[in-house]
């Protein structure tokens, strides 16, 4: 390895590390959030759901290198399938949960 | 020192290998693309689990019932431990001229992906011991669906890279075979990503309510 490639090794190996360890906190809070029942129901579902989204954009910017400095609209076609994906989740858990009640 | 644009997601080859950097670009966008798509499968199975596991559950088990907690964090550790081993794997394609520290790495992610679909089989042998079949109630088909889907796309992932074993064997490292390991990394870093999602949405939701 050059000069050069020392330091940009350094760089890279530091993002996995963080990205790893980061991943392991949000992790293990999540499963000691359930585990130990702290907080009410509800306030702990939304905790998790926070962790949960946390540690993807965690996975997404220090494991697959999603930045804003992305060449191509990388970053641009997460976040385009991100919405789609909350208009169709979102959209059947809403109507399912309506027709169930309804059902009643 | 001024940062290199990224041409595509995933770590870039970058000036170690200036040709292999080059022709990525399009290689890796195409597949990036094919990945967001798999995420819109993985989507409906979850809104699918999410309505079936609560409204589905037609007097049989409760997830609660049937979910092993401690078995899902081990298999989660797993998991996020083979997405670090898998870094280290493209951190040694991109800088060591030899293959010895590349190999080690991918072989290491190979086990420890192994041991999760062991797991995993394992889970769901006892819950079909336990009577939670998939054809036991709408929550147990879309929990085994949905969760086996992923089992499946963990499971293509080691196959594919006992393939690029074989191929580092065969054809050295080449610019094609380099781009074969970077694409399988961001299989296998987004495979832990919809991981994420079943640990909290399935396995955590399941035992918390």
């Amino acid at each position: 390895m050059t000069d050069k490639h020392v330091e940009t090794y350094t760089q890279d190996f530091r993002s996995y590390c963080i990205g790893g360890l980061l991943a392991l906190i949000l992790t293990s809070l999540a499963f000691g959030l359930v585990v130990f029942e702290v907080l009410p129901n509800f306030e702990r579902l939304i905790a998790i759901s926070v962790l949960a989204v946390a540690q993807i954009i965690v996975h997404f910017r220090y494991f697959l290198h999603i930045s804003w400095h992305s060449h191509r609209d990388d970053l641009q076609l997460v976040l385009f399938t991100s919405l789609i994906l909350f208009l169709m989740v979102g959209g059947t858990i809403w109507i399912l949960f309506n027709l169930h009640e309804q059902m009643m | 020192m001024k940062r290199q644009p990224l041409l595509h997601p995933g770590l870039n080859l970058g000036s170690t290998d200036e040709y292999s950097h080059d022709v990525s670009e399009p290689i890796i966008f195409g597949f990036w693309v094919f990945l967001m798509a798999d995420l819109v499968l993985f989507a409906i199975l979850f809104a699918t689990y999410a309505s079936m596991s609560v409204q589905g559950q037609a007097g049989g088990p409760t997830p609660i019932d049937v979910f092993d907690l401690p078995s899902a964090f081990i298999e989660t550790m797993l998991l996020l431990t083979s997405s670090i081993t898998f870094g280290m794997a493209s951190l040694a394609l991109k800088y060591k001229a030899d293959s010895l520290h590349l190999v080690f790495w991918l072989v290491l992610t190979f086990c420890l992906g192994a041991g999760f679909i062991g797991m995993e089989l394992r889970d769901f042998w006892v819950m079909i011991q336990q009577g939670a079949v998939p054809q036991r109630s709408g929550f147990l088909s879309s929990f085994f669906l949905l969760v086996a889907t992923h089992g499946i796309h963990v499971t293509a992932g080691l196959f594919w890279m006992l393939v690029l074993l074989l191929q580092l064997r065969v054809f050295g490292r080449t610019t094609e075979v380099k781009l074969r390991l970077m694409r399988l990394a961001l299989f296998w870093h987004m495979l832990d990503i919809v991981w994420v999602c079943i640990f909290t949405f399935v396995y955590l939701f399941g035992v918390a309510q």
